[in-house]
């Protein structure tokens, strides 16, 4: 139904001027992002030419000064803990969507409600006693504490998000499902996972998005090297002296092209796990 | 509510199960849902109660000697300094940006985002990818993105923006985040936000019946009429969705303060979050800036309950 209005809507043509007008807005929206590319080959001197040369010939000193600087470290740091949390937010959520689409008790929707609150508290308000508390555990300064946050960040998103793609599986093998124990399992992996696939990668894209992209808790909880993420090592650019942008571009797009790649093949999905599933 | 359960599946389950009996609503589900339920009461609600027990505290990790239980005298403080003139604790200039750069920033992203969602709401060569160019601020580090727009657009010597105002002959050359502090972080949160708005608009878009809209064109409408007459009345719950959703999210930012003004000049880009960091991260007092943690958390708290007045009818919708 939805796929037949939108196949409509398709072939409603806009008109030439509107055509230029929506690439215009388009490419003035994207420059920053394409500038930022850009600049991370350049050499330092042609980055701060005006006006700005868009073209050049391309050089991968910067990000072989970048590399030698050390980012590999950060690198793989954001990386594990972006990839460890999102799997483990998928085997807390997918069962707990599965549940709650099913509708596991009279107050199913206060559950629900309960996990998309915890999303909306805002990280300042327990950034001190997670301080504490992990200081006490010995967890400050460790990706394993990262994993732990960045597990309560997403988890929310990837219920709500996956409940709305379990409440698309038909009522019959949804409920050909609640069978106890191992049949359900068996019903679970075999059956439904399969059905809502689409709908866990995206779940999953989202969650190493956010991961990724992750800066407070990142800066308040890791002071060392050790388990610093990507986010941190560009904070180091504000301290550093002089000009030095094409360096801080080649680290930048270092730093954004995993996930804004990963962004582009999930867009579809994208307004679905932001409004938490409201929104379709 | 009751569920109606065809098949063998339910006779099982609810064989156990009285009529009226609770459990008629899938009693494993409990089971399933408890290991997300449980963490998230760990990770999330037990450190946001030790925030309320340490804002009861005199508390500066310099001074542990000093350390006392003083009530609510930290909210007291902070209460009284909004009359205060020198506003002592910057805690009304924290308030006050975390509403500037929130409305600011919401409303603009709306209207931004209107106009995107509409513009690639039709096909036109090139459309998905202008539509990907669109959303790709939001994907950007924010960190990495805020560093961008620091130097490479903003900055007075060598900033594409300045550079642009003295080619065209305007004579400004604004040193942006000095002149325009607030304006600058903005603009950085709009160009960040209005794609988000974009996404959730141009789905409400794309669930306006199409019979409605060809019918307008039938009765010589223009795209202009049709927007208004049609798209901007369906686009309402959209509209108030994104808005909700956007500001619970946009009251939390601290990326873009933390890597250009670093809440400067003096307390002028101060929000709220950043301002806890400040107080106990840097300033290592952790009682008052448990104080204002859990002010924060009301505000966001008031935002949100409005917000889940909304999803609920939204979901009612849904499933009616």
């Amino acid at each position: 139904m939805r796929k037949q209005r939108r196949g409509r809507a398709n072939r409603e043509r806009a008109s030439a001027v509107w055509t230029v007008v929506a690439w215009i807005i388009g490419l003035i929206f994207f420059f920053p992002v394409l500038y930022i590319v850009l600049t991370g080959f350049k050499s330092e001197s042609t980055a701060i030419t005006l006006p700005p040369k868009l073209i050049f010939t391309p050089t991968f000193e910067q990000y072989r000064e970048v590399i030698s600087r050390g980012f590999t470290p950060f690198f793989r740091n954001s990386l594990i803990a972006s990839l460890v949390s999102t799997l483990i937010v998928l085997i807390l959520a997918v069962p707990a969507a599965y549940a709650l689409a099913l509708r596991p008790m009279r107050k199913w929707k206060d559950l629900l409600f309960f996990f998309i609150s915890t999303k909306f508290l805002p990280p300042a308000g327990i950034i001190i006693p997670l301080y504490v508390i992990f200081r006490d555990l010995r967890l400050l300064n460790t990706l394993q504490g990262l994993i732990l946050v960045y597990i309560a960040m997403n988890l929310p998103i990837a219920i709500w998000m996956l409940r709305s793609f379990f409440d698309e599986v038909p009522r019959d093998v949804l409920d050909a499902a609640r069978v106890d124990g191992a049949g359900m399992f068996r019903e679970m992996t075999q059956i439904l996972l399969p059905m809502i696939g689409p709908g866990l990668v995206a779940t999953a894209f989202l969650s190493i998005i956010f991961a990724w992209n992750e800066f407070f808790f990142a800066v308040n909880l890791v002071a060392t090297n050790q388990a610093a993420t990507v986010p941190l090592f560009m904070q180091k650019f504000i301290t550093s002296e002089g000009l030095f942008w094409a360096k801080l571009c080649a680290a930048s797009t270092m730093a954004i092209a995993p996930v804004v790649l990963l962004g582009w093949a999930a867009q579809r999905q994208l307004v679905r796990g932001l409004s938490m599933g409201a929104v379709k | 509510m009751r569920i109606a359960v065809p098949g063998a599946a339910r006779e099982k389950t609810l064989a156990a199960a009285p009529a009226g009996d609770p459990r008629r609503y899938y009693p494993v589900g409990r089971w399933l849902v408890a290991p997300a339920f449980i963490y998230a009461i760990i990770v999330t609600q037990i450190p946001f109660l030790v925030t309320l027990y340490y804002s009861t505290f005199r508390w500066n990790l310099m001074r542990p000697d000093r350390k006392a239980y003083i009530g609510l005298e930290n909210y007291k403080n902070l209460i009284t300094s909004l009359w205060d003139a020198s506003d002592p604790y910057a805690f009304r200039a924290a308030i006050v940006n975390s509403l500037i750069f929130t409305i600011g920033t919401v409303l603009f992203s709306l209207i931004l985002g209107l106009i995107f969602a509409e513009l690639v709401n039709y096909e036109f060569p090139g459309r998905n990818i202008v539509r990907t160019m669109l959303i790709t601020p939001f994907l950007v580090m924010p960190v990495a993105g805020a560093l961008g727009w620091k130097n490479l657009m903003m900055d007075p010597d060598f900033g594409v923006i300045d550079w642009l105002l003295r080619a065209t002959g305007t004579g400004l050359s604004p040193v942006w985040l000095a002149h325009f502090p607030r304006q600058s972080i903005v603009i950085m949160l709009v160009w960040r936000w209005a794609p988000f708005m974009m996404l959730i608009l141009l789905a409400g878009m794309q669930s306006i019946d199409e019979e409605v809209r060809e019918a307008a064109r039938v009765d010589g409408a223009t795209r202009f009429q049709e927007f208004i007459g049609i798209t901007l009345p369906h686009l309402n719950r959209y509209m108030q969705l994104g808005a909700l959703l956007g500001s619970v999210y946009i009251v939390q930012e601290t990326d873009a303060i933390f890597m250009t003004t670093q809440g400067g000049p003096g307390t002028l880009t101060t929000n709220l979050p950043y301002h806890v960091y400040e107080v106990a991260v840097r300033g290592s007092n952790i009682g008052l800036g448990a104080a204002i943690g859990v002010v924060t958390v009301i505000l966001t708290f008031i935002a949100m309950t409005v917000l889940l007045r909304m999803l609920n009818t939204l979901l009612r919708g849904q499933y009616a």
